[in-house]
């Protein structure tokens, strides 16, 4: 961890070189000027003349000015620098979720890698500027103040010596052991009071019509109090930990005030040197002090970052062939199954169980069958979303895993069945699928999906917002706006799950007779529900339990005994309706 | 908003603006930790002087005497005390403060929460969730440095530098003037370079709710934006918000930096100013040592609370801007509640009694067309309808309407002859058992997503809600049954599942009224076919409002209410058989 840490913080290596120096520059003027200006007062005391002093007496400003200065600059250096890393670290981050959706992404919850990237990643930020900094500069400036001690007075170089380690090492070290375990609970505590609040929030109209709300609103309260609870206990570790530190920070000052005087009467040490020794001495702690909540930091930094780097490091569901791709697929696409079985992990029995398909140029096929029987993740299969477990999905002949996941969905998407709608324009959305789509091109695949003449109803049109999950359109029109971004997407492939679902059914009807025309040419599966229309097909495959249980034309299989019979009678109430 | 009297001009409005103060007002203890922090500062302020005070006279005797470290035993003794009491000051100070943050930060929570819950999903609907989970948790938390550095900061503001400048004129009276002077050029520094902070805040805090906002939306459609190879494209959007969130900060970050150094500066020549006069006198001996070390160690102390409260005053605005972005949720106009303090709450509506609206009419904002123009509509109590339509037509707004989700904008919505609106929402919904046309299924058991409505239900009546459903025999096969967690919206099952699943949720809540938006949506046919078998059963002896697509579900209808663009468009001959 530490080198991963180290390795995203390298790039910002000049900045954070800036920053300890600084920062040390910082602490040391506070040294010198306490010092100096000690000693001026002290030896004005002994009536010099004038002249004796004006070496300090520009000392003592220059430290003064010099103190503000350099800080200044370290600070804006190590937040410069951790803010860079920062905002690197949340790119990273959202890259390493790309190939883990949509398979891999339910191993975390969203919320909890919401507040991966927005809090955890912060430690980030904290390793630096109340770590990184602090700890250097404190080792540092506590090694000159004894090292100028030692010159002076060696009995109070000693003396401070075991004073600034036992504030800023066993102090810190004995409050890692109290903390230890409260700090590691704290970022999935976080976690989970943002999963609360996200069930709250997304799930708002099921809760407070199935009067789980108040519930809802409790659990959330309790998972607020243990955090507060944690952090509290945080708190007041951290609390003790610096007053403990202070206490020793005004031990050590007495005590080395203590041997300060001694020597000035033994003759060892000058009058005007004992105020120097004894300010020496309590300005020395001011660095190491920090280190008491530094290291609290620390403990939570090291959790937090765990965290983000479980993401970086989640192996995607479905790997790419990396260099050895395959160049994208040209020319007229066809795709074969070959045995193909999907296994969900964790799962006892196959949502997919060996499945043959073939795909030409210009074929078009629809699925059919029980909800459950394994159609959607079939769809997924061939957008290698998911990685068989058995049998292979073929390509243009070649193992569609040796090319590029992004390069196979060039050729083969369309509309999912849990399609999201951004909360963005109706422009937005729509142009997630071709960016350089002109309103023309907006608006004719708008017309396809009979969606035109609403948006055009609309005050603001296309800008018109959709809302969270298109939370302010209705069903339909949600459903009608995911088909017109597949057809947008125009890829010779295409896969349609469900798109007439939520519809009423002259309107899905007329959508299917138009989109089966619309495709006509264009190699289609369409997953669905509905049989209407299905004569128009080139192949419908009845699915049950993963497996191909019957495959034909309508035609040849209304007329057969079977599993697609059965759906056409009870369906019957819908076509009687045609 | 009324605050106890003592605080408003006391403390006055510059250094806690109405804002802090309704934060403050939101603490149960408020006077008590005034008071404490009030006595700390005091204590503080003493524990100051007494070790400067001892301090001087030491390092004077040291300097000028020499004397032995016996004969001043007393006095180092005292001085290791008073060390002592600093540190169990400042211990005390940060516990108190700790204790007010956490608290006040709950408080906040739960009222924004509750008040997000009473707006309802029509407004959440406009909202970005993850950037209010941001505001929630990350945001919250930055009210920290508010309650342990700014507030308790105030007091020590308010208390030492008049105590350490008092104890100065007494030793020396010229040192106390110029301190006098010199430092109200602090807060007007302060002030000054302060007054450009809220701003660069806000813009700081907005983009780290975006960045949380667009994450969220963008993890969950990820899965969509591979499809479209799009995936790759957005990580520069993230990294674009996540560079804006990082600039908008350094911008603060500067103007704090930039305030502490001035403030630094202001503080460091003044305490100049006093030392390079006390020092002349002390060379021609108008002056002894003990008190030119005294004033010298008190003077900076006279400048660092001061010092100390303008940087946790910019430590602390980013807390500051999101108390404000809570409390603007917490004012927001709307949601049913207003409606309920509105009316009096009278008879409790009756489900059972039928239902009648009365010219409701709903708009929604930035949009033309009224989703339901003026519709009036009675159903019968034990009366079946089922509600068709094409897609935008006003269903789901209609059944919204009678659930209270959404607010009739004229019109209103009489059970049993109460004002569903007027009506406590839970003793209402308490009668209704609802399908929704997209079911939030959540990251939990099946068993305990099926018991929202009823907690209490036992393992039987599960069973028997999903078996009616037709879920009991996937949920059967699944690795650990009913105990099987699901994954957010229900991930892990097939979108028929799902809807399954929600079936099951609603035969569970076994209530007088069923709404039923698109309940087969999804389902085959052979599973529809058992659902509306097993919804007939269920419909006896309760009124039920269906919307359907479907025909089958229509055909169990008593009768058809065709709704278009709004309007009820007739005594609808069933569009079906
Ligand atoms: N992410 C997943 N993890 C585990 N099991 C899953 C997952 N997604 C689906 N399943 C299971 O795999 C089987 C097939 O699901 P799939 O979504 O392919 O069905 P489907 O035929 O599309 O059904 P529907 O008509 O309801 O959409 C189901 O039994 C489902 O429970
Ligand atoms: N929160 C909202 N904000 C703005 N407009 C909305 C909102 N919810 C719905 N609408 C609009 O109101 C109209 C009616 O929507 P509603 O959801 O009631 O239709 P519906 O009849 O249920 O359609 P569907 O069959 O597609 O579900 C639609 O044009 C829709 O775009
Ligand atoms: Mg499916
Ligand atoms: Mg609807």
């Amino acid at each position: 961890m530490v080198r991963r840490i180290a390795g995203l913080l390298r790039a910002h290596l000049g900045r954070l070189l800036v920053a300890v120096s600084a920062s040390v520059a910082t602490e040391l003027a506070a040294l010198a000027l306490m010092g100096t200006a000690a000693w001026l007062l002290a030896r004005a005391a002994e009536q010099p003349p004038l002249a004796a002093l004006s070496l300090a007496i520009v000392g003592v400003r220059a430290f003064a000015t010099g103190r503000g200065v350099f800080r200044y600059a370290e600070r804006l250096a190590s937040h410069d620098a951790a803010l860079r890393a920062l905002a690197t670290l949340r790119g990273r981050v959202y890259d390493a979720l790309v190939p883990l959706a949509p398979s891999g992404l339910p191993a975390y919850r969203s919320s909890d890698l919401l507040s991966r990237m927005v809090s955890d990643v912060e430690a980030v930020q904290d390793l630096v500027v109340r770590v990184l900094v602090p700890v250097s500069t404190a080792v540092v400036v506590a090694g000159v103040a004894v090292g100028f001690s030692a010159l002076v007075l060696p009995s109070a170089a000693v003396v401070l010596a075991a004073g600034l380690a036992l504030a800023g090492l066993v102090v810190p070290l004995l409050m890692v052991a109290a903390a230890r375990r409260t700090a590691r609970r704290l970022a999935p505590a976080r976690a989970e009071l943002a999963a609360h609040h996200t069930d709250l929030l997304q799930g708002s109209a099921d809760l407070a019509v199935f009067g789980a709300t108040a519930t809802a609103l409790d659990e959330a309260e309790r998972a607020s109090e243990r955090l507060a609870r944690l952090e509290r206990r945080t708190a007041l570790t951290t609390a003790l930990g610096g007053a403990a530190a202070m206490l020793v920070q005004g031990v050590t000052t007495v005590a080395v005030t203590v041997l300060a005087l001694g020597a000035r009467a033994d003759g060892g040490l000058a009058g005007v040197m004992v105020p120097v020794v004894a300010l020496v001495a309590l300005i020395a702690f001011e660095p190491v002090l920090p280190l008491v909540p530094a290291v609290q930091r620390l403990l939570e930094a090291r959790s937090a970052l765990r965290r983000v780097l479980a993401v970086l490091d989640t192996p995607p569901p479905v790997a790419e062939p990396g260099d050895g791709a395959l160049p994208a697929p040209s020319g007229p696409v066809s795709v074969a199954l070959r045995g193909v079985s999907v296994r969900y992990p964790g799962a006892t029995i196959d949502a997919v169980d060996g499945v043959d398909l073939s795909l030409t140029p210009g074929r078009r096929v629809a699925v059919v069958g029980a909800s459950g029987s394994g159609k959607s993740t079939l769809l997924a299969c061939l957008m290698r979303f998911i990685e068989p477990s058995a049998g292979t999905v073929l390509l243009n002949g070649a193992d569609a895993r040796r090319y590029d996941g992004d390069d196979v969905r060039a050729v083969i998407t369309g509309v999912t069945q849990d399609a999201h709608l951004f909360h963005t324009s109706i422009r937005e959305n729509l142009r997630v699928a071709r960016p350089s789509a002109s309103d023309d091109d907006l608006l004719a695949a708008l017309q396809t999906a009979r969606l035109r003449d609403w948006v055009e109803s609309l005050p603001a049109g296309l800008d018109t917002m959709v809302g969270e999950s298109g939370g302010q359109v209705s069903g339909g029109q949600r459903q009608r706006l995911a088909l017109a971004r597949a057809l947008l997407a125009d890829p010779p492939v295409v896969l349609l799950d469900e798109p007439t679902e939520g519809l009423d059914p002259r309107t899905a009807d007329d959508l299917m007779t138009d989109l089966l025309a619309s495709t006509r040419g264009r190699t289609t599966v369409v997953v669905t529900h509905r049989l209407a229309g299905l004569d128009a097909v080139d192949e419908i495959v009845v699915m049950d339990a993963g497996r191909v249980v019957q495959r034909g034309t309508h035609a040849e299989l209304v007329a057969v005994d079977g599993p697609y019979q059965d759906l056409w009678w009870a369906s019957r109430p819908a076509l009687a309706s045609e | 908003m009324d605050l106890p009297a003592p605080r408003r001009g006391r403390i006055g409005g510059v250094l806690l603006n109405r804002l802090a103060r309704r934060l403050l007002a939101g603490l149960p203890a408020f006077r008590v930790i005034t008071l404490a922090f009030t006595l700390l500062a005091v204590a503080a302020a003493v524990a100051i002087l007494v070790q400067a005070e001892l301090l001087a006279r030491l390092l004077a005797d040291g300097v000028l005497d020499g004397p032995s470290a016996g004969s001043v035993a007393g006095l180092l003794a005292l001085l290791a005390g008073v060390f002592a009491v600093r540190a169990g000051l400042s211990w005390a100070q940060q516990a108190l403060a700790q204790r007010a943050a956490a608290s006040a930060k709950a408080s906040l929570r739960r009222q924004v929460l509750r008040r997000t819950q009473e707006l309802g999903p029509g407004w959440l609907s406009g909202q970005h969730t993850g950037g209010l989970t941001t505001t929630l948790g990350r945001g919250l938390d930055a009210l920290d440095p508010w309650f342990t550095g700014y507030f308790p900061q105030l007091f020590l503001a308010a208390v030492i530098p008049l105590a350490v400048l008092v104890r100065i004129a007494a030793a020396d009276l010229a040192s106390a003037v110029i301190i006098l002077v010199t430092l109200p050029l602090i807060p007007i520094f302060g002030v000054l370079v302060g007054m450009s902070t809220k701003r660069a805040t806000e813009r700081q805090w907005r983009a780290l709710e975006r960045l949380g906002g667009h994450f969220l939306d963008v993890v969950a459609g990820l899965p969509t934006l591979r499809a479209f190879g799009r995936a790759k494209a957005q990580a520069e959007q993230v990294r674009r918000i996540a560079d804006e969130h990082r600039s908008a900060t350094m911008r603060t970050l500067r103007i704090a930096f930039l305030s502490a150094l001035v403030l630094e500066l202001v503080a460091t020549l003044s305490v100049a100013l006093v030392a390079v006069p006390i020092g002349l006198r002390t060379l021609n001996g108008g002056m002894g040592l003990e008190t030119a070390l005294l004033v010298l160690l008190l003077a900076p102390e006279a400048y660092l609370p001061l010092r100390a409260l303008g940087s946790q005053f910019h430590a602390s605005t980013e807390g500051l801007a999101v108390a404000e972005r809570c409390f603007t949720v917490v004012d927001a106009d709307g949601g049913p509640a207003a409606r309920v303090a509105a009316a009096e709450v009278d008879a409790v509506p009756d489900a059972a009694a039928g239902i009648r609206f009365e010219n409701v009419t709903v708009r929604y904002p930035g949009r033309d067309e009224a989703a339901l123009d003026d519709v009036s509509l009675a159903i019968a109590p034990g009366e079946r309808v089922a509600l068709v339509g094409p897609s935008g037509a006003g269903k789901s707004t209609l059944v919204n309407v009678l659930l209270g989700l959404v607010t009739p904008t004229s019109g209103r919505v009489l059970a049993g002859g109460a004002d569903v609106a007027s009506a406590e929402a839970e003793s209402w919904r308490r009668q209704l058992a609802w399908v929704p046309q997209r079911p939030h299924l959540f990251a939990r058991t099946v068993a305990e997503n099926i018991r929202l409505g009823r907690p209490d239900a036992t393992d039987d009546e599960v069973v028997r809600a999903a078996t009616l459903a037709h879920a009991d025999e996937f949920v059967a096969r699944l690795p650990r049954g009913y105990e099987t967690p699901l994954g957010e919206r229900g991930a892990g099952l097939s979108a028929g599942q799902r809807q399954r699943i929600a079936l099951a949720r609603a035969f569970l809540r076994d209530a007088p009224l069923l709404l039923l938006d698109e309940p087969t949506a999804g389902l085959d046919a052979g599973s529809e076919a058992v659902v509306v078998e097993a919804t007939a059963r269920l419909m006896a002896g309760r009124t039920v409002l269906v919307v359907a697509h479907r025909p089958a579900m229509v055909l169990d209808a008593g009768r058809v209410v065709t709704l278009d663009h709004g309007r009820i468009a007739g005594p609808a001959r069933a569009e079906v058989g």
